[in-house]
């Protein structure tokens, strides 16, 4: 790791003046990646601005059907919270399932959409679930906040600091997982609200996270696993590695997808 | 036996500092005045070096000084070696180039070292290291053996032409031809053994402590061998003269192979620490790990097997490549030849074998022994084999093994090895008894109606262990005997302290050897010391590493322990009056015979020690030493049965059951045989399900260099194991053993992958099996 200045913020307001103040500072909100990233020479910030003791940040509150997920909720929070799981309980077992106990209790839901890994399992969700991501300089529609592999709607110097959405009906999210990483190789998020429905894929775009407009028109028409198996994944938009060409991907995103309509129920 | 004896579930007594963080690894090691090296290795898979400057690393700060490998040449360091020399069939010796340890004219693989950085810390040494200019011209690489064989393709070095190593064979080739022109049926399959990073928990280090008063180096290592490495340094790399180097290797976080060889980093830190004038401290971290220890295996084989028409095997012909890497590593002649072509008839009575080896040079990093080496490769070959041919010919996998199966001992087999015992049958009829293998097709049946395919596979195993009669390696081009030493030192109250030659780095040494002598002596494990790992300590040794430290290292026990038992008696007589050979020790006394007349063991160690009364002619003191060298390898043995659920969507297996029943000879801690076992089925599920090294052949550069894509196993796709033991124990060694370290990743393989490709009706299917491959293969039919 190359020598860095840590700052660790209360408040928000002191992270983005903390941030303004270096000359090439990060934000840190957990540092699952970051801090690997670093210690591998890959990445170079001058100061780190730690978000992870901000309180405002912290938290979730469940009001009726209306959720709000405070960024600095670490993935063990998200998973274990029984008000969530009430009315949502995908997006916990989605936590439950994110790397290692270690992880899950140092990474930050903001921290993991903010960085937008193609690999990463929140993305799936926001998209899935239409979350409202909150920041600190506005509101930003799930569909208008990812634009590409480690790509978002973000400012430099904004910061996610909740997320907010109406619970669905319906929702699931089935993972295939890289054998060596855990990450996903494949992972789609259904979520079904009345006629309403999206299936949002993480894992395999080769543009990232992305929603599939067949299985979502499908699914709308007669909801169940039988309405997907039909649907063409195209191979070419689909990532090609050393664990899975594009053609198993595009494979198992059809197996995932079908998984998870039928564990939604 | 003793609650603490020969065969007693007695808990690990070194486990409470490993598990409490109180192990003291090099890593630990902490001496005044003490700085740290970061070394600068070479991005390309093969370059020449065209210049090197150190100037602006040098200016970095808290550096102490950067130093390159021409530097190195200059004071006589010397090149690294290959230790076992083998002749081609030809009669040629082995093509071996040069390794130096700091390249200084051309790198040969992505991580071959050029210089090393000495600062205050490790970060300013990586810092510094970054700021080495090494300018490369780069040059064509390959990084697959059979493409290297072939014309054209980039000179790795100038000794081996076309990168061919050795070619080399061992058998009948006459005979075998002979009997496949009148085979019944012969199976014809390609094997490949993928190519694996050993991945132990510890990564390397080394502590080089250069005393310019004495003129003396200390090197801290974590090595399973530290009297080969100062052997190895003194005699071949001119570090310094045995006397005045002192190798320590402390607790040492596993090795499975990989931390038997000499490599640059420890040669390199002491010289370092003799140019810079302070100690010099390296550690590996995980990336450098991946990219310059020793892998293993890497093999791709073309088998046939020919059959009489009573499904007897006539004959078996095998021609092997084997990926050398770069350079030749201390032990990497010896695996696919003695380690490997000896074991291939298996556990089966094969009248000709005929095998030809060829060793390659690549890009890559090189490749040399780990957990099992040879004997996985032959055993994978073989028991793949057997299974195909089993499915050919339309006959049970059991009853096929059965009726080949050896089954009178002595057994001289085609290839050197004279198996001393044996009960295979035994085995297999455990094996197949605790997995019921006659209810299968029910399970099989059931697993069909949840949509899933399942599959049943074994593997009968046999390895060669205790590493071996010197005289014998000696003629095979072994570089040195393959004895063990002990020594046993009885101090004056009693207690006592073993000196072994041997190394433990997770075996559980700390607790077996104790049992030993708690057997013998009668004395609770608590009052044994076992001291290992330094060279000032113990005089010398052999190390540990093919399950030889159960068989050979506490062979030389018994032996000076005898010493000890026969010095004790005679003293006892003396002093109870009474005859020699009516002395027994027993339960902490010394006592004669059917006599209430008896000594405490700390009078009868005291009186030793004050030696007020000993009888005409005897020294003072109990003490002895003993080597031990052994008539023949121990041939352990067993038979592993895999069953397996496909998910055909997803390619995904999943492993039901897995049982292992293994004849070890006798045991002396079955827990500790247990967790060996236990241990080395992950490793063998891992190199068949999981694992495999993937270098890039476009640029030569390491795909798996991150546990990202290299993937391990991990408890969760892991059942819970079924262990069971026979025994027919060895008779070429005190205690009856065989030896257990290596077994699991031995056996395990086969049986693994015979149950997938069982599971999915398609033969056509390497390791590691992979979700993709696996998918790829079910949908291949």
């Amino acid at each position: 790791m190359y020598e860095t200045t840590y700052h660790r913020a209360s408040s928000v307001d002191e992270a983005v003046s903390l941030l303004g103040k270096a000359e090439d500072g990060k934000f840190l909100a957990g540092g699952m990646t970051l801090i690997a990233t670093m210690k591998q020479r890959l990445a170079a910030p001058s100061d780190l601005v730690d978000l992870r003791h901000i309180d405002a940040m912290k938290g979730i509150s469940v009001n009726g059907r209306s959720v709000r997920i405070g960024a600095g909720t670490c993935h063990y929070d998200v998973a274990s919270s029984a008000e969530l799981r009430a009315v949502c309980p995908a997006l916990c077992d989605l936590a439950s399932h994110i790397g290692d106990p270690h992880v899950r209790h140092m990474g930050t839901i903001g921290g993991s959409v903010a960085n937008n890994d193609p690999a990463a399992d929140y993305p799936s969700a926001v998209l899935a679930l239409n979350m409202t991501v909150i920041t600190n300089k506005r509101e930003i529609a799930a569909d208008d906040f990812f634009k590409g592999l480690f790509e978002t709607a973000l400012e430099e110097d904004e910061i996610i600091t909740a997320f907010s959405f109406e619970a669905p009906e319906k929702a699931a999210y089935a993972k295939f997982a890289n054998p060596a990483s855990r990450y996903a190789m494949a992972g789609v998020f259904v979520a079904k609200n009345g006629g309403d429905v999206r299936v949002a894929v993480t894992g395999a775009g080769s543009d990232g996270v992305f929603r599939h407009a067949g299985m979502e028109q499908a699914l709308a028409s007669h909801w169940s696993a039988d309405a997907v198996a039909g649907i063409h994944v195209d191979a070419e938009d689909m990532l090609s590695d050393l664990h899975g060409t594009s053609e198993y991907r595009a494979h198992l995103v059809k197996v995932m997808a079908k998984r998870a309509v039928a564990a939604a129920g | 036996m003793g609650v603490e004896g020969i065969g007693a579930r007695v808990t690990r007594k070194e486990d409470k500092r490993f598990l409490t963080g109180k192990g003291r690894y090099v890593d630990d090691m902490v001496v005044p005045g003490m700085k740290f090296a970061a070394f600068v290795r070479s991005p390309h898979a093969h370059a020449k070096i065209k210049s090197i400057d150190l100037s602006a690393a040098k200016d970095m700060p808290g550096v102490i000084d950067v130093l390159e490998g021409k530097a190195m040449q200059e004071d006589g360091i010397g090149n690294l070696i290959c230790g076992w020399m083998i002749h081609s069939k030809d009669g040629s010796p082995m093509n071996m180039g040069a390794w130096r340890p700091l390249a200084y004219d051309t790198v040969r693989y992505v991580g071959d070292a050029v210089a090393i950085v000495v600062a205050d810390s490790q970060a300013e040494a990586r810092d510094a290291a970054e700021a080495v200019v090494v300018d490369y011209e780069p040059l064509p690489h390959v990084t697959e053996a059979l493409t290297a064989l072939q014309d054209g393709q980039p000179q790795i070095h100038p000794e081996a032409k076309n990168n061919l190593i050795y070619d080399w064979e061992i058998g009948d080739q006459a005979a075998t031809e002979a009997a496949l022109a009148t085979a019944a049926h012969i199976t014809e399959i390609e094997i490949t053994n993928n190519r694996l990073s050993p991945n132990p928990m510890e990564p390397r280090a080394a502590l080089g402590i250069y005393d310019t008063a004495e003129d003396h180096y200390t090197c801290y290592t974590t090595s399973q061998n530290p009297h080969a490495a100062r052997l190895v340094m003194s005699a071949f790399y001119n570090v310094a003269p045995e006397n005045k180097l002192r190798v320590i290797a402390p607790d040492v976080g596993g090795g499975f192979g990989s931390k038997i060889y000499i490599y640059p980093e420890e040669i390199t830190c002491l010289w370092a620490s003799r140019k810079t004038g302070v100690p010099v401290k390296w550690n590996s971290d995980r990336t450098e790990a991946f990219l310059t220890d020793a892998h293993g295996r890497d093999h791709v084989s073309q088998v046939k097997m020919a059959f009489d028409a009573n499904n007897r095997i006539t004959a078996l012909k095998v021609e092997t490549t084997a990926n050398f890497g770069a350079y030749m590593s201390l032990f990497s002649s010896a695996v696919p030849t003695y380690l490997y072509a000896t074991l291939l008839s298996g556990q089966y009575n094969i009248p000709a074998i005929h095998a030809e080896v060829k060793a390659v040079y690549t890009n890559t990093v090189p490749v040399d022994a780990y957990r099992g080496a040879g004997r996985p490769e032959a055993t994978y070959l073989l028991e793949r084999t057997v299974e195909t041919a089993a499915r050919e010919l339309g006959m049970s996998p059991a009853e096929l093994r059965r009726i080949n199966f050896i089954r009178e001992f002595p057994h001289q087999t085609p290839v050197i090895m004279n198996y001393d015992t044996g009960d295979y049958e035994a085995s297999l009829n455990a094996a197949m008894e605790a997995a019921d293998w006659n209810g299968f097709e029910a399970r099989r049946a059931e697993a069909a109606s949840r949509g899933k395919k399942r599959g049943i596979g074994m593997s009968c195993y046999i390895e060669a262990c205790g590493i071996a009669p010197s005289a014998a390696v000696g003629s095979l081009g072994a570089g040195v005997g393959l004895w063990e030493s002990a020594e046993v030192r009885v101090n004056a109250v009693g207690t006592v302290e073993i000196l072994t030659g041997s190394h433990s780095h997770g075996q559980g040494h700390e607790t077996t050897f104790a049992q030993l002598v708690s057997e013998r002596l009668g004395m609770p494990i608590s009052n044994v010391n076992i001291v290992h790992g330094d060279t000032d300590k113990v005089q010398m040794g052999m190390g540990t590493y093919g399950s030889r430290s159960g068989a050979v290292g506490m062979s030389a026990i018994v032996k000076a322990l005898d010493k000890v038992e026969a010095k004790a008696k005679k003293l006892a007589a003396h002093l109870l009056e009474a005859d020699e050979s009516d002395i027994v020790i027993e339960d902490g006394q010394v006592k004669v015979a059917g006599t209430d007349k008896a000594l405490q063991w700390f009078e009868l160690t005291l009186a030793a020690y004050t030696a007020h009364n000993l009888p005409e002619g005897m020294e003072p003191g109990l003490k002895e030493g003993a080597f031990y060298d052994p008539s023949n390898f121990t041939f352990p043995a067993g038979c592993y049965i895999c069953e397996v659920e496909v998910d055909p969507e997803t390619g995904v297996t999943d492993i039901v059951q897995f049982v292992a029943a293994d004849d070890f000879g006798n045991i002396i801690n079955p827990m500790i045989v247990e967790g060996q076992v236990h241990g080395g089925i992950a490793q063998g599920i891992g190199q068949a399900m999981l694992e495999g090294v993937h270098y890039d052949p476009d640029t030569g550069q390491l795909i798996t260099a991150s546990y990202m894509d290299y993937a391990m196993p991990r408890a969760d796709v892991l059942p819970s194991f079924e262990v069971s033991h026979q025994n027919t124990p060895c008779p070429g060694n005190p205690l009856g053993l065989k030896g257990c370290g290596e077994a699991g990743a031995i056996g395990s393989p086969p049986a693994f992958m015979n149950a997938v490709t069982d599971a999915i009706g398609n033969n056509n299917l390497t390791m590691p099996a992979t979700p993709q491959k696996v998918w790829e293969a079910v949908n291949r039919i």
